[in-house]
């Protein structure tokens, strides 16, 4: 098979940032993630996890809570505004200010006519949910202190709200304060600290549960406004408290990072008298759990330590399967890093900055598994803040190493780079055609004399390149009347076929030189989360968030007979089952049979002439062929050539010269990075 | 190591009358090993069989009339004697009923004991000193009695030693403060007054002990200060005339640790030559109560057993057949013990134990010594038989055969007994036989069991301290054979005799030796070496075609007239013949404390020391040459043990080198060698280092932010 120089490049300092809330979407089946940062991201979790949309941050934008009404998606936080998300397009849809203060807590109610937010400065206001917007309706009865935490009855005619030391009880027609109820603070010496009931949850028998920070889950009765029963969960806080659709099980996130749950149960057999008992405890997270949420068959959860886990519930899945296994995500699910393969520049994506880096060169061979000699090191060539507020979307070099594009939710910028030895200039190409705007995907030509921007629409904007500057060319508008945002793109290496794939899964091909669409790939069930066209046969190569795989012919507008086979006698289940998308798809010029892909783990090339695996040959066979000798291999070489040498992949490009580009960022670099945990007494320490 | 079993109770002791004198006044053997008379202070006589902790028999003494000393049985007429009323001798048999009716006879003098020995005629002591068989006494019994003793001397102990057919009385006296031994001997009758010596201030002896080994008496005898001294009697009487108080010579032998308390009593017996039980003195870990047996080793000077006694301790202990008879508190106990024969080897821990060996001691305690012989025999015999039909010699049998039998029959039967002794039996028997055997064929020069001497060996229960004397009864048969299988076998050989030994080799001419019999894997192992030599220098060069050129270089700066050629294939061959150098190989794995051997090494002659030095050489030049690589051989001395003593002759000969002409060759040609093998390690010290800077860059897996690998895929 042969033997590839890899640059293992640790220099990438990706942190990904803490996960602040979570909320859930029955209908849609999608999991909404707000980070700490201000970002947005929405998952799909019958899709494997896919992360299908990204909405990037901003500063100082706070995050404090999710909420999903029907299926639009608000947020609320500090800066004290309420924002509605444009999920079609990925972005803001807009913010009003709710004139009180920071908020602390926004949810909807189940009738989707109504939003509550709790404000730092008492008040729970209500916004009526319009057509196209949200209008103030008004407030309930004021308090002293602060609301930290809301829940809405089923019905929706009561709200329950934490407070400072308290949880009240509102009538929603009278907006009158129903029940006072008072949470005890700590014994000791906390008790002089305020008890901070940080999530509360209202359920449609009437019992309202809170998690405070003196570490109790709480029940209480809404009719005499009375303690049930109180759970001590930990020594330290409750902070998020989730109850499934049924209202069976509840589960608690702490500051220790642990889950725990609770079920309601009759203690006795097959009698009625149920009782929320605690049943089970998840150790998933090393930092504070600041958002979980039950979902039909799963447990999901995450924190400060920035990975969302998802915690399968066995006792609610029927079939064991990929889907059924504990799954972390830890990075997201789009390229960071782009290359400029024809002058060995990289480019990393951070949330408010560019970096530009040149690799370094060895000297020498080396016999496999073995370290060259470094003979010029690696070099960061530019740092490139974003000007105002937004975070980055997408950004791109082109193969030429000459322009570096990047947009954020409300920009566009081109620049032209200049690189002579060891001067490196920079020039921003000013007068950018209007439709420029603002980018979802960001992708050069092969040659770098065209542009392509994925815009509003499921539109993709070409522009051309030159020495002169930018100018707009034509716009590609697929068929199909789906506008949802594009988040792939991908160039032929001839320059004719352009291919763009959206969050409906679609993928469309177009003629460049007529600037026309071409053909739409049957849609298939699971999304894209990788294509590429292959450089001799232009072939399109799709992998999907359900790890099957497709080759389609873009001029003979049908999948090819390799494509089939592999449909027909299926994928290996060692392949089907890994857990992280593929997130690159490269072809070899050298050997047009070689198509190498890469998730998170495993950096894999797929020889399209050799037989494929079923299910009983050895799927993971480097070492076995090892140890063989050349005649033997044949006989026993499948397609699937995975190497798990490197592990934490963000991206693997290759270059030119056959070498293989391998960006790690180890999870241990990214645990070193974390705030400290809350300190607990282990065992021997 | 010494045990004490678990003890019983044989008996009650009577009510106590006077204090220092109890209950009991004497324990003695009865007709069988496992009888013994228990003569009773009050007025009783009973005899005990002591296994089944019941009397068998039982005779008192009208009221009024008092036993003045401890009855004894006569085993040549099966009769008991005991002495009544000071004056009376009483003698009944087993099936006599009634004391008084039994014979009786009135002597003339006042009867100290009556003194009984296995298989001899009862010796009568009379208080004035005087010695009466006492056949002789009762054929006339009102016969004068001489006085021996002066007036105000006092017999303070007295027993019966007997070995050889002969008997000998010793009995102690005390005339104001001064402490003398008499020494009885018959046939011809002789008395030996011995002044007891000992330091000044030291009180009188309180208990004493006599014991027959070979041909002396060892006398033991305790004084309250805890100090055990030992005496050596001759048995035969050596000097002419008894006129005279010799001095008795001793030796201080053991010294027991005295608690704070003063000690009033105690009582010491010897049990085997390097054992003593003593009673009455404190256990050194126990602090002040003294209420303990304990059984000294007096070789080692180490406590090797000890047992609490409950009640009070009279002074008094009797040892008989491997048990230890001691009245404390109100009852007599039997405490069986068990005295494995102490080797430093044993102590060190080089010699196999067995948890139960020597389930007979060895101990020559006075009065039964000749019983003992006979009734284990019995017992022996008894049991063999019961095993198998066909009767084996057992080892007392095998013993007194060895004694007088000839050469063959002797080797014959020993294998024979080998064959069929039980393992843990022929642990002890080993030592027995050997010993038999090696005193035999010292005394009788045509008498040499090398066979008899070679399955002992085998059967690897000797080693060197057991049977001290076999290695040099072998050097002096010349039986090189033996000397090797002993070497391969002892771990424990002293450095002075594998010195002797190896000097004995060096000093017999290789002619000699070629037609001595040796051990053929040794001998294959010396003709592998030394045809090693011409091998490899035939096909050496043609086989991988490597000659040691850096060696050659290294002497280079040598004058080079003769130095020219191979060092390494100087002098090459062996320079002394196959079975020496085979034997040589044994001395060199001997065991061996440097310093010890030292000194004995420098009685090797200037020519013996070249010769062994030259075969050092050979062997490490043939060593270095990777030759004995492919030698497979069971034993081969290692290189450090060449090197090691390589060191030890230069040592201990270093002027002697220096001077003579004939070393100086030698000398030269081991110093190059050294030189380039001490370059040669340098050389690969440094190699180790850069290898294990090589080792350590292939094992770092972190290499930072940013590193080029090669992976390769199949």
């Amino acid at each position: 098979m042969g033997e590839f120089k890899v640059h293992r490049v640790r220099f990438f300092d990706y942190m990904p940032s803490g996960i602040r809330a979570l909320a859930f979407n029955q209908d849609t089946e999608r999991m909404a993630v707000a980070r700490m940062d201000g970002s947005v991201e929405v998952f799909h979790c019958s899709d494997r996890f896919f992360q299908e949309k990204i909405i990037p941050g901003r500063e100082q934008c706070g995050i404090e809570g999710l909420s999903w009404v029907g299926e639009r998606l608000f947020s609320a936080g500090l800066n004290g505004g309420i924002t509605e998300y444009d999920l079609t397009n990925q972005k803001v849809k807009y913010t009003i200010d709710a004139y009180g203060g920071p908020i602390w807590t926004i949810t909807g109610n189940q009738q989707g006519t109504h939003l509550a937010v709790g404000c730092e400065d008492g008040t729970v206001k209500l916004f009526e949910v319009n057509e196209d917007q949200i209008q103030f309706e008004r407030n309930l009865d004021r308090q002293k202190s602060r609301i930290i935490s809301l829940s809405w009855h089923p019905s929706g005619s009561k709200i329950a709200a934490g407070m400072m030391d308290m949880i009240q009880v509102f009538n929603v027609e009278t907006g009158h304060s129903i029940h006072r109820m008072l949470a005890d603070r700590g014994a000791g010496t906390s008790r002089s600290k305020e008890c901070v009931v940080w999530s509360v949850v209202y359920l449609s028998d009437g019992t309202i549960i809170t998690g405070d920070s003196v570490g109790m889950v709480k029940l209480w009765d809404d009719q005499t406004g009375t303690l049930i029963k109180s759970h001590n969960v930990t020594k330290c806080d409750v902070l998020a408290l989730s109850v499934s659709q049924n209202e069976d099980s509840l589960v608690a996130g702490t500051s220790e990072g642990i889950v725990v749950q609770f079920q309601f149960v009759s203690m006795v057999l097959e009698k009625d008298d149920k009782e929320w008992v605690r049943t089970r405890t998840f150790r998933n997270h090393t930092h504070d759990i600041r958002a979980v949420a039950e979902i039909t068959t799963a447990v999901v959860s995450g924190g400060m330590d920035a990975q969302l886990v998802v915690r399968p519930l066995l006792d609610k899945i029927e079939v064991r399967s990929a889907a059924s296994a504990l799954r972390k995500i830890h990075f997201p699910h789009r390229r960071l890093v782009s290359c400029a393969r024809k002058s060995g520049l990289m480019l990393f994506q951070y949330p408010g900055h560019l970096e530009l880096w040149r690799l370094g060169e060895s000297e020498g061979k080396g016999t496999p598994g073995s370290s060259l000699f470094v003979k010029r090191n690696p070099e960061k060539l530019l740092q490139l803040k974003v000007k105002g507020e937004d975070h980055i979307r997408c950004s791109a070099v082109s193969p030429c190493g000459g322009w570096i594009v990047y947009s954020t939710a409300s920009t566009l910028r081109l620049y032209r780079l200049h690189c002579d030895n060891n001067n490196i200039s920079i020039t921003k190409i000013s007068k950018l055609p209007k439709v420029l705007s603002s980018a979802n995907q960001l992708c050069f030509s092969s040659d770098s004399s065209h542009l392509f921007s994925a815009s509003a629409q499921s539109s993709v904007h070409i522009a051309s390149l030159s020495q002169s500057g930018c100018k707009f060319v034509g716009t590609l508008k697929p068929k199909s009347g789906s506008h949802q945002a594009i988040h792939l793109l991908a160039a032929s290496e001839d320059g004719k076929w352009l291919a763009s794939a959206n969050s409906d899964h679609e993928v469309h091909i177009y003629n460049l030189q007529t600037q026309k669409a071409h053909c739409t790939v049957p849609v298939y069930s699971s999304a894209v989360t990788a294509m590429g066209i292959h450089p001799a046969t232009n072939c399109l190569f799709m992998m999907h968030a359900d790890q099957q795989m497709f080759e389609y012919s873009i001029e003979q507008k049908q999948y090819t007979d390799w494509s089939r086979t592999v449909q027909r006698k299926g994928l290996h289940r060692f392949w089907v089952e890994r857990d992280t998308p593929c997130l690159n798809v490269m072809f070899n010029p050298q050997n047009p049979s070689h198509v190498i892909l890469h998730d998170m783990y495993m950096l894999c090339i797929i020889d399209q002439s050799l037989p494929l695996p079923d299910d009983k040959t050895q799927f993971y066979n480097q070492l076995t062929l090892k140890s063989l000798t050349e005649e033997q291999r044949k006989s026993q070489s499948h397609a699937f050539k995975v190497c798990k040498t490197f592990k934490d992949i963000l991206c693997v490009e290759l270059m030119p010269d056959q070498s293989l580009v391998v960006v790690e960022r180890p999870l241990e670099d990214i645990a070193t990075q974390l705030p400290a945990p809350i300190k607990q007494k282990k065992f021997a320490t | 190591m010494a045990t004490l079993y678990e003890g019983y109770t044989l008996c009650g002791v009577g009510p106590v009358q006077n204090s220092s004198n109890i209950g009991i006044l004497g324990v003695e053997q009865g007709r069988d090993i496992d009888y013994v008379l228990v003569t009773d202070s009050s007025r009783s006589i009973t005899v005990y069989k002591v296994s089944d902790q019941k009397p068998t028999g039982s005779w008192s003494v009208k009221q009024g009339q008092i036993i003045s000393c401890p009855a004894v049985f006569n085993t040549q007429s099966q009769e008991y004697v005991v002495v009544t009323d000071d004056r009376v001798v009483r003698v009944w048999k087993e099936d006599d009923v009634n004391l008084e009716k039994a014979f009786k006879a009135t002597v003339s003098a006042d009867v100290l004991r009556v003194l009984s020995a296995t298989d001899s005629e009862p010796v009568v002591l009379f208080c004035c000193g005087a010695v009466r068989f006492l056949d002789s006494l009762l054929a006339s019994p009102q016969q004068p009695i001489e006085d021996v003793l002066t007036e105000d001397e006092i017999i303070r102990w007295s027993t019966i030693v007997k070995a050889e057919h002969q008997l000998v009385v010793l009995f102690s006296t005390e005339q104001r403060g001064e402490h003398c031994l008499y020494v009885q001997r018959f046939n011809p009758n002789t008395l030996v007054k011995h002044r007891i010596e000992t330091e000044p201030g030291l009180s009188a002896p309180i208990s004493f002990s006599a014991t027959c080994r070979g041909s002396n008496i060892h006398l033991l005898y305790l004084y309250l200060n805890g100090s055990v001294y030992e005496s050596v009697l001759p048995f035969r009487s050596s000097s002419t005339g008894a006129e005279g108080v010799q001095a008795l010579s001793c030796s201080l032998c053991l010294s027991l640790p005295l608690g704070e308390e003063k000690l009033m009593s105690g009582a010491a017996v010897v049990l085997d030559e390097a054992h003593v039980a003593v009673i009455g003195f404190p256990h050194p870990s126990a602090g002040a109560c003294k209420d303990y047996l304990c059984i000294w080793n007096t070789h080692f000077q180490t406590l090797q057993a000890s047992k609490e006694m409950a009640g009070r301790i009279y002074s008094q202990l009797w040892c008989y057949s491997g048990k230890l008879y001691v009245p404390h508190g109100k009852m007599l106990s039997v405490i069986p013990f068990d005295c494995q024969k102490s080797s430093l080897a044993a102590a060190m821990g080089k010699l196999k134990q067995t948890s139960r060996s020597e389930s007979k001691s060895r101990s020559f305690v006075t009065s039964w010594t000749c019983s003992d012989v006979t009734q284990t025999t019995e017992i022996k015999s008894r049991m063999s038989t019961r095993n198998n039909v066909k009767s084996a010699l057992t080892v007392d049998q095998l013993v007194e055969h060895i004694k007088t039998s000839a050469v063959e029959d002797v080797q014959a039967e020993v294998g024979e007994f080998i064959r069929r002794a039980p393992q843990a039996d022929l642990q002890l028997a080993a030592g027995r036989v050997a010993l038999e055997l090696v005193s035999r064929s010292q005394t009788d020069a045509n008498f040499y069991p090398q066979c008899a001497f070679l399955q002992l060996l085998e059967t690897r229960y000797l080693c060197y301290s057991v049977c001290p004397e076999l290695l040099s009864l072998a050097m002096v048969k010349k039986d090189f054979h033996l000397c090797q299988i002993a070497f391969q076998i002892f771990s424990d050989i002293p450095e002075a005799v594998t010195c002797a030994c190896l000097k004995a080799i060096l000093s017999t001419p290789d002619l000699e030796m070629e037609t001595v019999n040796l051990d053929t894997d040794s001998v294959i192992f010396m003709k592998e070496l030394t045809q090693a030599h011409s091998r490899s220098d035939e096909e050496g060069g043609q086989l991988n075609g490597f000659c040691p050129p850096a060696l050659e270089s290294d002497v280079s700066d040598t004058p080079s007239n003769k130095l020219q050629r191979d060092p390494l294939s100087l002098d090459m061959s062996c320079p002394v013949g196959l079975h020496k150098g085979a034997l040589l190989n044994e001395v060199l794995q001997t065991a061996y404390s440097d310093r010890s051997l030292l000194p004995h090494l420098k009685d090797l002659t200037v020519p013996q020391v070249i010769v062994f030095l030259q075969y050092l050489r050979f062997l490490y030049f043939k060593y270095s040459h990777d030759a004995h690589k492919q030698i497979r051989a069971l034993r081969t001395p290692s290189i450090s043990q060449i090197i090691d003593w390589v060191c030890l002759l230069l040592d201990a000969h270093f002027t002697v080198l220096a001077v003579a002409p004939e070393a100086k060759r030698l000398v030269f040609d081991l110093h190059k060698f050294v030189r380039s093998q001490v370059k040669l390690y340098a050389e690969l010290g440094k190699i180790e280092g850069s290898l294990q800077v090589l080792k350590n860059s292939k094992q770092s897996e972190d290499f930072g932010m940013y590193a080029i690998q090669v992976i390769e895929l199949f």
